[in-house]
């Protein structure tokens, strides 16, 4: 009961604030192309939907998410997979690998608009780009983060390396691994946002930086609200397969709260 | 059974070595159990892990049934001082891991593993996983691990070290229990004097700097022997023969 009652004293303070804001536009006189009111948010919301714009956009810019997310994991595994074993590779790919990182990815957008051109694929490889950090760097540390003693009962029970690899090292570093996609899930939006907002022909951030050129502050309100929502659900889908897979985790276990020992 | 000739061990390097084991030279007999005593720092626990294959020897050799123990082996089971069980894998599948890693098939050790599990008192954990389990429990379930595959050896780096006095008695029991029903060859390390003298066929008394092995003694005290056993006389001469033995070579500080 308590939990409802919280839920609805939550909802109360977000409509008292709305109104709240809704007043103060009107009372001051704040012009629309600084700041609309909530009501012209919801209105602009409404519009879109209807004609169908809006839905068109998300489509795209999730398309451009999913497959940025999914080549930029894919890659950052692989590659986190082959600094973390071989030592070849750690000595003479990694220090490249982190001058690369150092560099803000976002910076890179109207390169590979210049090369991939205005269509989906440079926003993909934006996207695949920005979140495949996160998860190499994840992927690295926790295939090493092994614990001495679970590898010592691997080698006494005459395991061979690949088993070692496959029965320890993998389950060990998939805690890691789903925490760098929760970020890289994030990320692969921001990067494919961007890359709409270099140079597009669709996606919410095309129709961002267009409703910016025509004034239509609301407009732009009402797609910020459509990111956030969908940035969120996207970040909860990871958190739900991680905390199905991953049950056996501490950090998944106690709701985010890690203890001090598990 | 267990055949140790002239095991050294040295770390460190070429310049500055440090003498870890010193002419090491034991037997262990089939069935036997060999309880292992000295302070932490004798070098007791590097012995077990040259047995388990898990580091090399720097000269002298071990040999298990007459063969050199060269690496880790299949017909060696370990008992570390922790579980180290795997939080991703169920009581069942814990004990199961050497049949994973051996391959023995997981159909037919399926039933041994759930009659190891009920030897140790733990039916009906079977699909629980090792965080809901209290460290005693945890601990028996590293037994059962170092037991499923039947190694001819057991090796026991102080399994109950890390647990209170009281758990740490009634784990002794059992063991004591499990290796008459089972009569495995049992090499047992541990700190404690009290925990030798009640488990040991044989007590081998180590002192450290550089390790070496200060006494041999035979414990004559009927089996099955209870907690009580610690009050007798018998008892507390092995004891303080155990104890004399340390002192006298500056084992204790």
């Amino acid at each position: 009961m308590n939990t409802v009652r919280n839920f609805l004293l939550r909802l109360v303070f977000i409509v008292l604030l709305l109104g709240l804001w809704e007043a103060a536009v009107r009372l001051l006189e704040i012009p629309a192309f600084l700041l609309p009111t909530p009501s012209a948010v919801g209105m602009a919301l409404y519009r879109g939907t209807v004609t169908g714009l809006y839905q068109e956009h998300i489509g795209v810019t999730l398309m451009e998410t999913a497959f940025g997310f999914i080549f930029g994991s894919l890659g950052g595994l692989l590659l986190g997979t082959c600094v973390a074993l071989s030592r070849r590779f750690d000595y003479f790919i990694y220090p490249i690998v982190v001058m690369f990182q150092a560099m803000p990815k976002v910076a890179l957008a109207p390169l590979i608009i210049v090369w991939f051109g205005l269509g989906m694929t440079s926003k993909v490889v934006n996207s695949a780009l920005v979140c495949f950090f996160p998860l190499m760097i994840n992927t690295i540390v926790g295939l090493r983060s092994a614990d001495e003693d679970r590898i010592s009962l691997m080698r006494s029970l005459a395991a061979t390396p690949i088993q070692i690899f496959t029965m320890l090292r993998v389950p060990n570093a998939l805690p890691y691994i789903f925490a760098g996609l929760e970020i890289a899930m994030i990320f692969a939006l921001i990067g494919a946002i961007v890359g709409e907002f270099v140079g597009a022909q669709a996606g919410l951030g095309m129709l961002i930086q267009s409703m910016n050129f025509t004034m239509d502050v609301a407009g732009q309100f009402s797609i910020l609200l459509i990111l956030s929502v969908v940035g969120l659900v996207l970040n909860m889908s990871v958190t739900l397969v991680r905390k199905r897979l991953l049950f056996w985790d501490p950090a998944s276990r106690q709701a985010g709260i890690r203890p001090d020992k598990n | 059974m267990i055949a140790v000739r002239h095991l050294s061990k040295r770390f460190g390097t070429e310049a500055a070595p440090v003498l870890a084991l010193s002419e090491i030279d034991f037997t262990v007999d089939e069935g036997e159990l060999v309880v292992v005593v000295g302070p932490s720092g004798c070098g007791k626990s590097t012995l077990l892990r040259i047995l388990a294959g898990l580091l090399p020897q720097s000269t002298g050799q071990a040999f298990l049934h007459g063969t050199k123990i060269t690496g880790p082996r299949r017909d060696i089971g370990v008992v570390f001082q922790s579980p180290v069980l795997f939080p991703w894998r169920s009581v069942l599948n814990n004990a199961l891991l050497p049949v994973d890693v051996q391959r023995l098939g997981r159909d037919t050790m399926r039933a041994k593993a759930m009659n190891l599990l009920k030897l140790v008192g733990l039916e009906g954990f079977e699909h629980r996983f090792p965080w809901e389990l209290s460290g005693g429990m945890q601990q028996r379930v590293a037994l059962v691990r170092g037991l499923i595959h039947d190694p001819a050896l057991l090796l026991m780096d102080e399994p109950f070290g890390a647990l209170d006095a009281m758990t740490r008695e009634s784990m002794n029991q059992e063991l004591q229990r499990i290796w008459m029903e089972r009569k495995k060859t049992v090499l047992f390390i541990t700190h404690s004097i009290g925990e030798a003298v009640y488990l040991a066929d044989r007590v081998l008394v180590m002192t450290p700097r550089p390790g070496r092995i200060a006494d041999v003694l035979k414990i004559d005290l009927p089996r099955p022997r209870g907690l009580d056993v610690m009050n007798t006389p018998e008892f507390g001469a092995y004891v303080k023969r155990i104890r004399t033995g340390l002192n006298a070579s500056g084992g204790i500080e």
